[in-house]
This record gives C-alpha cells, structure tokens and sequence, in this order.
C-alpha cells in the first residue's frame, strides 16, 4: 500500500519537524518573537484550511471566517475561565459551539449563491461581533481579559497537524467528493443525486468548529479575546491566505500562511504598508493568477520528480 | 420639555430619512455597478471616502464653496472610478465571478490603507461651510444641514432618473444591463457603457461623502467601509440592479436604523443593518422591488 507509506511518512516528517522546533524553542535559539510567529502561522493554518473546504472545495463563498474564530475564543475562554475546565475541554467546546453555530447558520443561508452568501456571511460575522460586544458577561467593548496562556507551540502544532490530516481525509472520502462535485457543477451533482445543501451545510459547519479551535487557540496565547481581534479585516486576512494559496489546495493554504504570516511580522514596523501590499497582492494575483498560486494542485514529492524528469502528466492525483 | 412617544418618531424619522438619503446615493452606485457587470463593488465605499476628503481639500486648501466643491468631488470620484475598472476589473471581465470579487475586496482595502498612508488615520474635522441653522417645530428639531442633504440627495436622484430614462447612454446602460450581448450586437460599445455607469456610481458616492462631510463634521480614510456595507444592505432591500430600489432600501434602511438607535440601543444599529440584509435574503433576495428570476440551466 504506497497510500499508507506516505501517510507514515508525512507522520514521522511532522514529528521531526516538532521535535527540531521544540528543541530549538527549549534551547532559546528560536527567541519569543518568532514564537509567537511560529504560532500565529499555525493559527493561520488552521483558519485557512478550514476556510479552503467552504471555498476552495466546496464552491461556497463565506468571508466571515472571523466570527466563528471568535465563537470559539469567547466559548473556550468561558470554559476555562469562569468554569475553571481544562484547555482541552475549552478547545472542544469552543470548536463545538462554533460549528454548531456554523451549522444553525449554514442552513438557511446556504440556499443563497455566489455574491449574496458572501455578502450574508460578512453580515453574519459583525452580528456575531456586534452581540458578544453587547454581552457584559465576558467583558463586551473591553473584551474578555484574564485568560491563562495555555497555548503553546506543542499545542497549535499537533492540532495543524489534526486540522490538515483531518480536512484532507474529509476531502478525499465520499463526502469530500460531493462537496468537490457541488463546486464544480450544483445542478449536475444535484442531478447525480448529491444532496447539495447536506454537504453545504456540512462543509461550512466543519470550518466552522476549526475555526473555533483556531479562536481558542488565539484566546490562550495572547490573554485576551477583544471584539476588536475579530472584525471582518479578520476574515479578509483568512481569505487572502486561501486565495493567495489556491482555492481548492491545501497545501497552497499552508504555503501561503506560512509566507503571509512572516511577510507581515517583517513590516510589523510598518503597519500600513502591510495592508497595502496585502491588497496588492490580492489585486496582483487575482488578474495575473486567478486560480492562485497553487491553483487546485497539491505540492508533493511526486510534482517536484515529474518537474525535475520533465515528463508532463496532465492530471495531478489528490494524494 | 417632555418628549412623547410621537414626537420622539417624528424626531426619529426625520434623522433616519436624512441618514438614509446618504445611503440610498451610495447604494445607487453599488446597483448600478451590479446592474450591468454582476459585481459587488466593494471598493465602493471607499469611492465615496475619496469624495468626502476631495471636498475636505477643495473647501479647506482651494477655499470653494459648496457647490464648486462638491461639483469637483464629483468628478475627481468619478474619474477614479473609471481608472479603477479599467485597471483592476476590466482585465477580469470574462474570469470567473469569485475572482473579480476578490479583486473588488484589494482595491477596497488599498483605497483605505492608501488613504491612511497619503492622509494620516487621523480624523478631520470637516469645516462648517453653512451657520448650521436650527429649526424647531414644538419639540421636533430640524437643522438645515438635513435639509441640505435631503434637497440635495433628491435633485441628484432626479437628475440620474431622467439620465437614465432620457437619454441615449441611459438607454445604453439600460440595454448593457438587460442583455450585455444583444447590446452589442446592436452597435453599443459596452465598455465605454460600463466606464459610465462606474463614473456616475462614484460621482454619486462622492456626493453622499461630502454630505457626510458636511453632517457629521468629521471624515477618516476608514470613514467608508461601515456605510459601503450598508448602502450594499440597502441595495439588496431595495432589489439590487434596480434604481428605484435603491432609492426606496436606502430611505428605508436609515429610518430603521434610526428607529433601533432612538429605542432600542444605538450599539445594536449596525447589527439591526445586517439582521435586515440576512432576513430579506433568506425570505426575497430579489429584493422589495425586484421580481423572481428563476434559474436556467
């Protein structure tokens, strides 16, 4: 089975990767800067990815990523704060309560195509801001301080790991294939008898919960959730990652936050030129790329042998 | 003085009409634009920043009046609007929708980041170009800033409804936005068309900045995002890519918005927008004006 040897391989390649990272954060070689960096990369991760299977994969235009991010930060901080819970408890129910919310939204809205899901999406995201800063409970326009800093590299990095392991299988099962065939073409998988709204619903509700994981995460690392982490620039950020990565590659996703995550810890000095070159690129890729940079493809060993050997296939399998 | 219940409404709808014929100038933009390219024109709202800090400039620097003012807030908006859809949109015209959406969300975020850069995020104060007059019947206050507003919301509107009904390009626009190729099949130069509906939409949204300018006293590059959003409310309420619905979400929507914040609680107006936008798109996307299309294989 040569599946299953690579899943073994890409296993034991992120234990390595862990373990250099972890080594070298003990050993203060990696200085908290780049920690943080390391860590909001990540977060970054988790969010786009997440994003991906609603946009990239399944065809459906959602830009209030941001509002499921901040479910989860205010529900995990509520378990752990004012219920005194474990952090793995705050992350679960945070991703709980974000997907559920995701999945109460997803119903009506994902009747809705194109323009006026994304537009819906973006209104839903500031209501989501606009009641938790109403809300007196967990600290409304000041937002929610005190919360312990449980977050750590071991943490977001073995969760990445679960994101992406986890968005890749869904997308490689049935499931995935008919929320891939509800992108490529509604009314013929619909004619092939896919039940279109069941897996709308189902993608948006699981990068909902990941991104209520990705909220929690975020919560416990910088002490706080402030409504203002959380407005729809938030969401912009998050789809200019998948945009930039390519709708539909997960690998492009992680590529680019990688990339976009260091690009602007580099103008932290500078902050109003990183929205500039943000947009610009944006603007850039979207006229001379649509498809971003990765398009659809996955990065893999094999796409760089076949580079390398010069023998063009035109098909790229998914794994 | 005692405040009853009618008088407060009365109150209420006064402020809500003047606030809602700011979005109802912006909204015109948003489904015009829509009307004849299907785009979100997010960058929108920030045409219309542009026009408040062009009016900031003309009125504090070249010492203009009001009308010269806004007259070149106009066209300095429309001529942006034009090189913004030639240069970001025009390249994307046969791409798939997603694209030119994203590409509609960079240009809005690099008009305001731009903005932040060039002008300072500082707000500024705009200049008092007219004694703001207060007119009071009974308890009900009305200023003559408002009546500004409404007097000059209206006459654009009136102006843009005989371009639009009248003239040989309005019949162009209104042919483009019917049937982009049957239009040109019948010899109409549909870019030339879409530049114009792009200069008249800003010229309109420049107008609403400088109007908001003059009301509010205070313009920041950021001062556009919040009203885009909500002129695009207004536009989907009212039937998006129809004028006159426009006109009729963007009133409606700022006497609602008006109504939450004089009693309910101002900090839920921005909600009570958005709560609008998700109820009229679940029960009629079409809009209050527009008709059902159904879908075609």
């Amino acid at each position: 089975m040569g599946n299953n040897k690579q899943v073994w391989q890409s296993l034991l390649a992120c234990i390595a990767v862990y373990a250099v990272m972890q080594t070298l954060i003990t050993l203060d070689v990696i200085g908290p800067f780049w920690q943080l960096n390391i860590v909001l990369v990540c977060i970054n991760i988790i969010l786009a990815v997440s994003l991906n299977l609603i946009n990239g994969f399944t065809g459906q235009f959602s830009i209030g990523h941001a509002g499921f991010m901040a479910v989860g930060a205010y529900v995990g901080a509520i378990l752990t704060v004012k219920l005194q819970l474990p952090f793995i408890v705050a992350i679960v129910g945070g991703a709980a309560a974000a997907g559920f919310l995701g999945f109460l939204i997803g119903l009506p809205t994902l009747r809705l195509d194109g323009d006026y899901l994304a537009i819906a999406t973006l209104g839903l995201g500031e209501i989501i801001r606009i009641t938790i800063l109403n809300i007196p409970y967990v600290g409304g326009a000041s937002g929610f301080m005190g919360i312990p800093r449980y977050t750590n590299f071991t943490w977001v990095f073995f969760l990445t790991v679960f994101t992406v392991l986890f968005i890749r299988n869904f997308i490689n099962s049935t499931h995935g294939r008919a929320c891939i065939s509800v992108r490529e073409n509604q009314i013929a998988a619909e004619a092939m008898g896919v039940d279109t709204t069941k897996y709308k619903v189902m993608a948006f509700t699981i990068g909902a919960a990941f991104a209520g994981v990705a909220g929690t995460l975020f919560a416990h690392y910088f002490y706080i959730a402030h409504p203002a982490s959380f407005t729809f620039m938030k969401s912009f950020d998050i789809l200019t990652i998948v945009v930039l990565g390519g709708l539909g590659s997960i690998s492009g996703s992680i590529m680019a936050a990688i990339l976009l995550t260091f690009i602007s810890a580099a103008l932290a000095g500078y902050p109003e030129w990183r929205m500039i070159i943000y947009s610009l690129t944006l603007i850039i890729v979207m006229i001379y790329r649509p498809q971003g940079l990765f398009g659809n493809k996955e990065i893999s060993l094999k796409m760089f042998g076949r580079l390398m050997g010069g023998n063009k296939r035109g098909t790229t399998e998914g794994n | 003085m005692e405040f009853t219940f009618t008088q407060q409404l009365v109150q209420q709808l006064i402020n809500g009409i003047s606030l809602g014929s700011i979005y109802a100038l912006i909204a015109l933009g948003y489904t015009m634009v829509y009307g004849i390219i299907k785009l979100i024109n997010f960058a929108h709202g920030d045409i219309y920043m542009v026009g408040a800090y062009v009016a900031f400039f003309a009125t504090t620097s070249l010492n203009l009046s009001f009308f010269p003012a806004l007259l070149l807030a106009m066209v300095v908006a429309a001529i942006f609007g034009v090189i913004i859809e030639r240069l970001a949109y025009r390249p994307l015209r046969y791409a798939p929708r997603i694209a030119i959406l994203i590409t509609a969300i960079g240009v809005s975020l690099l008009l305001e980041y731009g903005g932040i850069l060039l002008l300072s995020p500082q707000p500024r104060t705009f200049p008092a170009l007219f004694n703001a007059e207060v007119y009071t019947f009974g308890n009900i206050v009305v200023n003559s800033q408002q009546i500004l507003i409404l007097a000059v919301a209206l006459s654009l509107m009136v102006i843009l409804t005989y371009v639009v009904q009248r003239t040989k390009i309005g019949k162009a626009m209104r042919a483009v936005s019917f049937d982009t190729d049957a239009a040109k099949l019948m010899g109409i130069d549909v870019d030339r068309v879409i530049s114009i509906t792009f200069a008249i939409g800003s010229a309109l949204a420049a107008a609403a900045g400088m109007l908001v300018g003059v009301y509010y006293n205070s313009i920041d590059p950021l001062m556009g995002i919040l009203p885009g959003l909500k002129a695009f409310v207004a536009a989907v309420l009212g039937g998006i890519g129809i004028i006159p619905g426009a006109m009729v979400g963007g009133i409606l929507l700022g006497i609602i918005e008006a109504l939450v914040s004089g009693f309910i609680s101002s900090t839920f107006r921005d909600a009570a927008a958005f709560a609008i936008l998700i109820i009229i798109l679940l029960f009629k996307p079409s809009g209050l004006l527009g008709k059902n299309v159904r879908e075609k294989v």
